[in-house]
Protein backbone atom coordinates (compact mmCIF):
# COMPACT_ATOMS: atom_id res chain seq x y z
CA UNK A 1 0.00 0.00 0.00
CA UNK A 2 1.70 3.39 -0.97
CA UNK A 3 1.41 6.23 1.89
CA UNK A 4 -1.77 8.87 2.11
CA UNK A 5 1.40 10.87 2.28
CA UNK A 6 2.99 10.16 -0.65
CA UNK A 7 -0.56 9.53 -2.74
CA UNK A 8 -1.50 13.33 -1.43
CA UNK A 9 1.21 14.80 -2.34
CA UNK A 10 1.74 13.34 -5.80
CA UNK A 11 -1.93 14.23 -7.00
CA UNK A 12 -2.02 17.32 -5.77
CA UNK A 13 1.09 17.95 -7.44
CA UNK A 14 -0.14 16.52 -11.12
CA UNK A 15 -3.76 19.14 -10.08
CA UNK A 16 -0.93 22.09 -9.64
CA UNK A 17 0.91 21.58 -12.23
CA UNK A 18 -1.74 20.96 -14.72
CA UNK A 19 -3.45 24.29 -13.41
CA UNK A 20 0.09 25.79 -14.22
CA UNK A 21 0.22 25.10 -17.29
CA UNK A 22 -2.95 25.31 -18.44
CA UNK A 23 -4.86 28.36 -16.43
CA UNK A 24 -8.55 26.53 -16.62
CA UNK A 25 -9.40 27.25 -13.71
CA UNK A 26 -7.82 30.68 -11.66
CA UNK A 27 -7.87 33.26 -14.25
CA UNK A 28 -11.72 32.60 -15.22
CA UNK A 29 -12.51 32.33 -11.58
CA UNK A 30 -10.63 35.81 -10.43
CA UNK A 31 -11.67 37.69 -13.38
CA UNK A 32 -15.46 36.68 -12.61
CA UNK A 33 -14.84 37.85 -9.23
CA UNK A 34 -13.23 41.39 -10.50
CA UNK A 35 -16.25 41.90 -13.29
CA UNK A 36 -18.59 41.18 -10.73
CA UNK A 37 -17.42 44.32 -8.83
CA UNK A 38 -17.60 46.47 -11.45
CA UNK A 39 -20.83 45.45 -12.04
CA UNK A 40 -22.02 46.20 -8.24
CA UNK A 41 -19.87 49.37 -7.74
CA UNK A 42 -21.96 50.47 -10.74
CA UNK A 43 -25.21 49.17 -10.02
CA UNK A 44 -24.98 50.47 -6.31
CA UNK A 45 -23.45 53.97 -7.85
CA UNK A 46 -21.21 53.53 -4.69
CA UNK A 47 -17.80 54.22 -4.30
CA UNK A 48 -17.63 53.20 -0.61
CA UNK A 49 -19.02 50.18 0.93
CA UNK A 50 -19.02 49.11 4.64
CA UNK A 51 -20.61 46.69 7.10
CA UNK A 52 -23.20 43.88 6.07
CA UNK A 53 -23.20 45.57 2.19
CA UNK A 54 -19.75 45.32 1.81
CA UNK A 55 -19.36 41.69 3.58
CA UNK A 56 -22.77 40.46 1.05
CA UNK A 57 -20.54 41.88 -1.65
CA UNK A 58 -17.29 40.19 -0.63
CA UNK A 59 -18.79 36.94 0.04
CA UNK A 60 -21.54 36.47 -2.57
CA UNK A 61 -18.51 37.30 -5.02
CA UNK A 62 -16.37 34.43 -3.87
CA UNK A 63 -18.61 32.32 -3.85
CA UNK A 64 -19.69 32.35 -7.19
CA UNK A 65 -16.06 32.76 -8.33
CA UNK A 66 -15.46 29.84 -6.09
CA UNK A 67 -18.16 27.65 -8.00
CA UNK A 68 -16.31 28.10 -10.98
CA UNK A 69 -13.10 26.38 -9.93
CA UNK A 70 -15.49 23.91 -8.26
CA UNK A 71 -17.14 22.72 -11.80
CA UNK A 72 -14.08 22.10 -13.24
CA UNK A 73 -12.27 20.25 -9.98
CA UNK A 74 -12.61 16.38 -11.42
CA UNK A 75 -13.01 16.96 -15.00
CA UNK A 76 -9.78 15.56 -15.91
CA UNK A 77 -10.28 12.64 -13.43
CA UNK A 78 -13.47 11.93 -15.60
CA UNK A 79 -12.46 12.32 -18.98
CA UNK A 80 -8.66 11.49 -19.00
CA UNK A 81 -9.93 8.44 -17.10
CA UNK A 82 -7.93 9.58 -13.66
CA UNK A 83 -10.79 8.05 -11.59
CA UNK A 84 -9.72 4.52 -12.66
CA UNK A 85 -6.27 5.02 -12.58
CA UNK A 86 -6.57 5.97 -8.66
CA UNK A 87 -9.14 3.57 -8.21
CA UNK A 88 -6.24 0.92 -9.47
CA UNK A 89 -3.93 1.84 -7.23
CA UNK A 90 -2.75 0.62 -3.92
CA UNK A 91 -3.86 3.92 -1.97
CA UNK A 92 -6.46 5.20 0.19
CA UNK A 93 -8.91 6.88 -1.44
CA UNK A 94 -9.18 9.68 0.83
CA UNK A 95 -5.41 10.61 -0.31
CA UNK A 96 -7.91 11.94 -3.76
CA UNK A 97 -10.55 13.79 -1.72
CA UNK A 98 -7.50 15.54 0.04
CA UNK A 99 -6.09 16.23 -2.47
CA UNK A 100 -8.24 17.83 -4.68
CA UNK A 101 -9.57 20.12 -1.56
CA UNK A 102 -6.04 21.28 -0.88
CA UNK A 103 -5.58 22.17 -4.47
CA UNK A 104 -9.46 23.90 -4.55
CA UNK A 105 -7.52 25.74 -1.59
CA UNK A 106 -4.31 26.95 -2.86
CA UNK A 107 -7.14 27.83 -5.96
CA UNK A 108 -9.47 29.76 -3.42
CA UNK A 109 -6.31 31.46 -1.67
CA UNK A 110 -4.87 32.61 -5.05
CA UNK A 111 -8.22 33.86 -5.90
CA UNK A 112 -8.20 36.32 -2.77
CA UNK A 113 -4.81 37.42 -3.17
CA UNK A 114 -5.91 38.95 -6.36
CA UNK A 115 -8.94 40.02 -5.48
CA UNK A 116 -9.50 40.75 -2.01
CA UNK A 117 -7.19 44.05 -2.88
CA UNK A 118 -9.07 45.07 -5.76
CA UNK A 119 -12.45 44.90 -3.79
CA UNK A 120 -10.43 47.31 -0.98
CA UNK A 121 -9.60 49.57 -3.80
CA UNK A 122 -13.10 49.74 -5.15
CA UNK A 123 -14.86 49.70 -2.02
CA UNK A 124 -13.06 50.16 0.76
CA UNK A 125 -11.74 53.71 3.01
CA UNK A 126 -8.88 51.89 4.35
CA UNK A 127 -7.12 48.38 4.57
CA UNK A 128 -7.27 48.13 8.40
CA UNK A 129 -10.12 45.18 7.85
CA UNK A 130 -7.65 43.07 5.84
CA UNK A 131 -5.20 41.18 8.73
CA UNK A 132 -8.79 40.19 10.68
CA UNK A 133 -10.09 39.55 7.40
CA UNK A 134 -7.81 37.01 6.46
CA UNK A 135 -8.56 34.72 9.01
CA UNK A 136 -12.56 34.38 8.24
CA UNK A 137 -11.27 33.99 4.39
CA UNK A 138 -9.10 31.25 5.16
CA UNK A 139 -11.56 29.39 7.68
CA UNK A 140 -14.12 29.75 4.91
CA UNK A 141 -12.26 28.69 2.19
CA UNK A 142 -11.61 25.26 4.04
CA UNK A 143 -14.98 24.80 4.59
CA UNK A 144 -15.86 25.64 0.84
CA UNK A 145 -13.02 23.56 -0.31
CA UNK A 146 -13.77 20.54 2.09
CA UNK A 147 -17.99 21.03 0.58
CA UNK A 148 -17.21 21.75 -3.06
CA UNK A 149 -14.76 19.10 -3.29
CA UNK A 150 -17.57 16.43 -1.74
CA UNK A 151 -20.50 17.95 -4.21
CA UNK A 152 -17.52 18.29 -7.20
CA UNK A 153 -16.53 14.43 -6.82
CA UNK A 154 -20.28 13.48 -7.27
CA UNK A 155 -21.62 16.03 -9.71
CA UNK A 156 -18.67 15.30 -12.25
CA UNK A 157 -20.87 12.23 -13.14
CA UNK A 158 -23.18 13.99 -14.26
CA UNK A 159 -23.61 15.21 -18.15
CA UNK A 160 -25.62 18.68 -16.20
CA UNK A 161 -22.52 19.24 -13.92
CA UNK A 162 -22.02 22.27 -14.26
CA UNK A 163 -26.13 22.97 -13.28
CA UNK A 164 -25.67 19.97 -10.87
CA UNK A 165 -23.01 21.11 -8.58
CA UNK A 166 -24.32 24.73 -7.81
CA UNK A 167 -27.83 23.77 -7.23
CA UNK A 168 -26.57 20.72 -4.51
CA UNK A 169 -23.28 23.09 -3.06
CA UNK A 170 -25.57 26.57 -2.36
CA UNK A 171 -27.92 25.00 -0.04
CA UNK A 172 -24.88 23.45 1.97
CA UNK A 173 -22.79 25.94 2.46
CA UNK A 174 -25.72 28.71 3.57
CA UNK A 175 -24.61 28.19 7.27
CA UNK A 176 -21.06 28.91 5.81
CA UNK A 177 -22.08 31.90 3.70
CA UNK A 178 -24.07 33.39 7.68
CA UNK A 179 -21.08 32.92 9.46
CA UNK A 180 -18.72 34.51 7.10
CA UNK A 181 -20.22 37.57 6.14
CA UNK A 182 -21.30 37.74 10.09
CA UNK A 183 -17.84 37.75 11.05
CA UNK A 184 -16.50 40.23 8.18
CA UNK A 185 -19.82 42.74 8.82
CA UNK A 186 -18.10 44.24 12.12
CA UNK A 187 -15.06 43.64 10.03
CA UNK A 188 -15.99 46.28 7.26
CA UNK A 189 -17.25 48.87 9.08
CA UNK A 190 -17.06 52.53 8.55
CA UNK A 191 -14.68 53.75 11.01
CA UNK A 192 -12.61 50.64 11.34
CA UNK A 193 -13.16 47.38 12.51
CA UNK A 194 -14.42 46.12 15.49
CA UNK A 195 -14.67 42.70 17.30
CA UNK A 196 -18.10 42.09 18.18
CA UNK A 197 -18.87 38.31 17.99
CA UNK A 198 -15.97 37.63 16.29
CA UNK A 199 -15.06 34.97 17.87
CA UNK A 200 -18.85 33.30 17.95
CA UNK A 201 -18.92 33.47 13.75
CA UNK A 202 -14.63 32.47 14.27
CA UNK A 203 -16.29 29.08 16.10
CA UNK A 204 -18.87 28.84 13.88
CA UNK A 205 -16.73 28.71 10.51
CA UNK A 206 -14.39 26.09 12.52
CA UNK A 207 -17.01 23.80 13.47
CA UNK A 208 -18.50 23.86 9.70
CA UNK A 209 -15.01 22.72 8.16
CA UNK A 210 -14.60 20.40 10.72
CA UNK A 211 -17.95 18.64 10.28
CA UNK A 212 -17.33 18.40 6.06
CA UNK A 213 -13.56 17.38 5.96
CA UNK A 214 -15.15 14.45 8.48
CA UNK A 215 -18.05 13.89 6.24
CA UNK A 216 -15.76 14.15 3.61
CA UNK A 217 -13.17 11.30 5.16
CA UNK A 218 -15.95 9.51 6.19
CA UNK A 219 -17.73 9.32 2.70
CA UNK A 220 -15.35 9.93 -0.55
CA UNK A 221 -14.53 6.14 -0.59
CA UNK A 222 -17.82 4.90 -1.64
CA UNK A 223 -18.36 7.78 -3.68
CA UNK A 224 -15.83 6.91 -5.78
CA UNK A 225 -17.06 3.34 -6.17
CA UNK A 226 -19.19 2.59 -8.91
CA UNK B 1 -1.08 -17.53 -3.90
CA UNK B 2 -2.64 -21.42 -4.25
CA UNK B 3 -5.52 -22.13 -7.13
CA UNK B 4 -6.22 -20.59 -10.24
CA UNK B 5 -5.33 -16.92 -10.62
CA UNK B 6 -8.79 -15.57 -11.60
CA UNK B 7 -11.64 -18.13 -10.96
CA UNK B 8 -15.22 -16.87 -12.10
CA UNK B 9 -18.38 -18.58 -11.48
CA UNK B 10 -22.24 -17.63 -12.54
CA UNK B 11 -20.86 -13.72 -12.94
CA UNK B 12 -24.24 -11.19 -14.16
CA UNK B 13 -23.12 -7.78 -14.20
CA UNK B 14 -26.08 -5.38 -14.33
CA UNK B 15 -26.76 -2.17 -15.65
CA UNK B 16 -30.68 -1.36 -14.03
CA UNK B 17 -32.58 -2.96 -16.59
CA UNK B 18 -29.94 -3.87 -18.65
CA UNK B 19 -27.78 -7.12 -18.36
CA UNK B 20 -24.85 -6.57 -19.59
CA UNK B 21 -22.91 -10.17 -18.48
CA UNK B 22 -24.59 -13.40 -17.78
CA UNK B 23 -23.37 -16.53 -16.27
CA UNK B 24 -19.98 -15.88 -17.19
CA UNK B 25 -17.89 -18.51 -15.68
CA UNK B 26 -14.22 -19.96 -15.78
CA UNK B 27 -10.93 -20.47 -13.99
CA UNK B 28 -7.41 -19.43 -15.42
CA UNK B 29 -4.43 -20.64 -14.15
CA UNK B 30 -0.86 -18.83 -13.35
CA UNK B 31 0.54 -18.12 -16.40
CA UNK B 32 -2.10 -18.88 -18.95
CA UNK B 33 -3.92 -16.33 -20.76
CA UNK B 34 -7.57 -16.42 -21.98
CA UNK B 35 -9.03 -14.74 -24.93
CA UNK B 36 -12.60 -12.90 -24.53
CA UNK B 37 -14.38 -13.01 -28.00
CA UNK B 38 -17.93 -11.53 -28.05
CA UNK B 39 -19.51 -8.83 -30.35
CA UNK B 40 -20.35 -5.25 -29.81
CA UNK B 41 -22.26 -5.17 -26.53
CA UNK B 42 -22.00 -8.67 -25.25
CA UNK B 43 -20.20 -7.12 -22.20
CA UNK B 44 -16.22 -7.95 -23.00
CA UNK B 45 -15.08 -4.41 -21.65
CA UNK B 46 -17.95 -4.87 -18.46
CA UNK B 47 -15.90 -8.25 -18.10
CA UNK B 48 -12.73 -6.65 -17.91
CA UNK B 49 -13.86 -4.18 -15.51
CA UNK B 50 -15.27 -6.52 -13.39
CA UNK B 51 -12.03 -8.01 -12.85
CA UNK B 52 -9.77 -5.28 -12.44
CA UNK B 53 -12.11 -4.15 -9.01
CA UNK B 54 -13.56 -1.01 -11.10
CA UNK B 55 -16.83 -2.68 -11.52
CA UNK B 56 -18.83 -4.79 -8.85
CA UNK B 57 -20.30 -7.95 -9.90
CA UNK B 58 -24.37 -8.03 -9.74
CA UNK B 59 -24.10 -11.66 -8.66
CA UNK B 60 -21.77 -14.62 -8.85
CA UNK B 61 -18.43 -15.47 -7.55
CA UNK B 62 -15.40 -13.28 -8.91
CA UNK B 63 -11.90 -14.30 -7.41
CA UNK B 64 -8.66 -12.47 -8.76
CA UNK B 65 -5.14 -13.29 -7.73
CA UNK B 66 -6.57 -15.09 -4.34
CA UNK B 67 -8.83 -12.36 -3.32
CA UNK B 68 -13.04 -12.55 -3.49
CA UNK B 69 -14.44 -9.54 -5.33
CA UNK B 70 -15.00 -6.94 -4.25
CA UNK B 71 -14.80 -7.11 -0.71
CA UNK B 72 -11.23 -8.13 -0.81
CA UNK B 73 -10.61 -5.79 -4.47
CA UNK B 74 -7.93 -3.49 -1.63
CA UNK B 75 -5.90 -6.66 -1.60
CA UNK B 76 -5.21 -7.25 -5.72
CA UNK B 77 -5.04 -3.44 -6.55
CA UNK B 78 -1.63 -2.87 -7.26
CA UNK B 79 -0.79 -6.41 -8.62
CA UNK B 80 -3.70 -5.65 -11.74
CA UNK B 81 -2.31 -4.16 -15.02
CA UNK B 82 -5.49 -2.46 -16.98
CA UNK B 83 -5.20 -1.54 -20.70
CA UNK B 84 -8.81 -0.51 -21.44
CA UNK B 85 -10.14 1.77 -24.49
CA UNK B 86 -9.29 5.12 -22.35
CA UNK B 87 -5.07 5.29 -22.49
CA UNK B 88 -5.84 6.72 -18.65
CA UNK B 89 -3.24 9.22 -19.29
CA UNK B 90 -3.61 13.11 -18.34
CA UNK B 91 -3.80 15.13 -20.96
CA UNK B 92 -1.84 18.13 -20.53
CA UNK B 93 1.41 15.88 -18.79
CA UNK B 94 3.82 14.72 -20.75
CA UNK B 95 3.97 10.78 -21.59
CA UNK B 96 7.19 11.13 -18.92
CA UNK B 97 5.24 12.97 -16.03
CA UNK B 98 2.15 10.47 -16.55
CA UNK B 99 4.54 7.45 -16.35
CA UNK B 100 5.77 9.47 -13.21
CA UNK B 101 2.63 10.14 -11.83
CA UNK B 102 1.24 6.03 -12.00
CA UNK B 103 4.84 5.43 -10.24
CA UNK B 104 4.17 6.97 -7.61
CA UNK B 105 0.57 5.91 -6.65
CA UNK B 106 1.99 2.59 -6.79
CA UNK B 107 4.89 2.80 -4.73
CA UNK B 108 7.77 3.24 -7.42
CA UNK B 109 9.50 6.72 -6.53
CA UNK B 110 13.08 8.38 -6.51
CA UNK B 111 15.83 6.57 -8.95
CA UNK B 112 14.50 3.28 -9.58
CA UNK B 113 11.02 4.65 -10.73
CA UNK B 114 13.60 7.15 -13.09
CA UNK B 115 15.16 4.06 -14.75
CA UNK B 116 12.08 1.82 -14.83
CA UNK B 117 10.30 4.32 -16.61
CA UNK B 118 13.39 5.38 -18.99
CA UNK B 119 13.63 1.67 -19.96
CA UNK B 120 9.80 1.33 -20.44
CA UNK B 121 9.49 4.22 -22.45
CA UNK B 122 12.76 3.03 -24.89
CA UNK B 123 10.83 -0.43 -25.07
CA UNK B 124 7.86 0.96 -26.49
CA UNK B 125 9.93 3.39 -28.73
CA UNK B 126 8.76 6.75 -26.97
CA UNK B 127 11.70 8.08 -25.54
CA UNK B 128 12.25 10.82 -28.28
CA UNK B 129 8.49 11.99 -27.60
CA UNK B 130 8.87 11.44 -23.44
CA UNK B 131 8.49 14.66 -22.51
CA UNK B 132 5.84 16.12 -25.03
CA UNK B 133 2.31 16.39 -24.13
CA UNK B 134 -0.15 14.00 -24.18
CA UNK B 135 -2.64 16.10 -26.00
CA UNK B 136 0.14 16.69 -28.85
CA UNK B 137 0.42 12.82 -29.47
CA UNK B 138 -1.31 10.37 -31.50
CA UNK B 139 -3.45 7.55 -30.79
CA UNK B 140 -1.12 5.72 -31.83
CA UNK B 141 1.49 7.03 -29.78
CA UNK B 142 -0.61 7.13 -26.52
CA UNK B 143 -1.56 3.60 -26.86
CA UNK B 144 2.13 3.04 -26.75
CA UNK B 145 2.45 5.24 -23.20
CA UNK B 146 -0.78 3.01 -22.20
CA UNK B 147 1.22 0.09 -22.67
CA UNK B 148 4.23 1.20 -20.85
CA UNK B 149 1.92 2.72 -17.76
CA UNK B 150 -0.21 -0.49 -17.92
CA UNK B 151 3.02 -2.72 -16.98
CA UNK B 152 5.14 0.37 -14.95
CA UNK B 153 4.24 -2.02 -11.35
CA UNK B 154 5.13 -5.27 -12.98
CA UNK B 155 1.64 -6.49 -12.44
CA UNK B 156 1.04 -9.73 -11.95
CA UNK B 157 -2.59 -10.27 -14.24
CA UNK B 158 -2.94 -8.02 -17.33
CA UNK B 159 -6.35 -7.53 -18.48
CA UNK B 160 -6.13 -6.00 -21.72
CA UNK B 161 -9.06 -4.66 -24.09
CA UNK B 162 -7.63 -4.55 -27.62
CA UNK B 163 -4.64 -4.00 -27.01
CA UNK B 164 -3.11 -3.53 -30.64
CA UNK B 165 -5.59 -1.01 -31.58
CA UNK B 166 -4.09 2.19 -32.90
CA UNK B 167 -0.55 0.62 -33.21
CA UNK B 168 1.51 0.37 -36.18
CA UNK B 169 3.34 -2.46 -37.30
CA UNK B 170 6.56 -1.52 -35.36
CA UNK B 171 4.46 -0.88 -32.48
CA UNK B 172 3.14 -4.25 -32.05
CA UNK B 173 6.46 -5.73 -32.31
CA UNK B 174 7.24 -3.62 -29.25
CA UNK B 175 4.03 -4.32 -27.77
CA UNK B 176 4.50 -7.66 -27.28
CA UNK B 177 7.19 -7.97 -25.73
CA UNK B 178 6.05 -5.92 -22.18
CA UNK B 179 1.87 -7.48 -22.71
CA UNK B 180 2.84 -10.92 -25.17
CA UNK B 181 2.25 -14.07 -23.83
CA UNK B 182 5.80 -14.25 -22.23
CA UNK B 183 7.68 -14.68 -18.76
CA UNK B 184 4.13 -16.51 -17.42
CA UNK B 185 2.03 -14.00 -17.70
CA UNK B 186 -1.62 -14.75 -16.67
CA UNK B 187 -3.43 -12.47 -18.86
CA UNK B 188 -7.20 -11.70 -20.23
CA UNK B 189 -6.96 -10.35 -23.76
CA UNK B 190 -10.42 -9.25 -25.11
CA UNK B 191 -10.20 -8.67 -28.95
CA UNK B 192 -12.42 -8.37 -32.11
CA UNK B 193 -9.38 -9.70 -34.28
CA UNK B 194 -9.10 -13.50 -32.72
CA UNK B 195 -6.83 -15.22 -35.54
CA UNK B 196 -4.15 -12.65 -34.24
CA UNK B 197 -4.12 -14.20 -30.95
CA UNK B 198 -5.63 -17.23 -30.96
CA UNK B 199 -2.35 -19.27 -31.39
CA UNK B 200 -1.47 -17.30 -27.75
CA UNK B 201 -4.75 -18.37 -26.08
CA UNK B 202 -4.99 -21.12 -23.50
CA UNK B 203 -9.03 -21.06 -23.46
CA UNK B 204 -11.28 -18.83 -25.45
CA UNK B 205 -14.43 -17.18 -23.90
CA UNK B 206 -17.07 -16.48 -25.66
CA UNK B 207 -19.60 -13.55 -24.92
CA UNK B 208 -23.02 -13.00 -26.64
CA UNK B 209 -25.83 -11.05 -26.03
CA UNK B 210 -28.32 -12.73 -24.24
CA UNK B 211 -26.46 -15.41 -24.00
CA UNK B 212 -24.57 -17.81 -22.20
CA UNK B 213 -20.75 -17.60 -21.93
CA UNK B 214 -18.94 -20.58 -23.54
CA UNK B 215 -15.36 -21.35 -23.11
CA UNK B 216 -13.69 -23.86 -24.71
Amino acid sequence: MTSSTIAFRTILGKDLRTELRTLQSLPAMALFAVTTFVIFRFALDRTALSGSLASGVLWATLLFAAILGINRLFVAEREEGGFDAIRLAPIDRTALFAAKAAALLVYLLVLEAIVVPVFAVFFLDSAAALPPLLLVLLLADLGLAATGTLISSMAVHSRARDLLAPLVLLPLVVPLMIAATGASEPLLDLGGPSYERFGTWLAVLGLYDLIFLLVGYAVFDFLLED
Amino acid sequence: MSGPAVAVAGLRRDFGDRTALAAVGFELAAGETLLVLGGNGSGKTTLLRVLSTLLRPSAGEVRVLGASLPGEAWKVRGRIGLLGHEPLLYRDLSGRENLRFHARLHGLDGAAAAVRIAALLAAVGMERRADQRVAELSAGMRQRLAIARCVLHEPELLLLDEPDSNLDADGRELARDLIGPGEGRTRVVVTHDPERFEAEADQVLRLGVGERAVVS
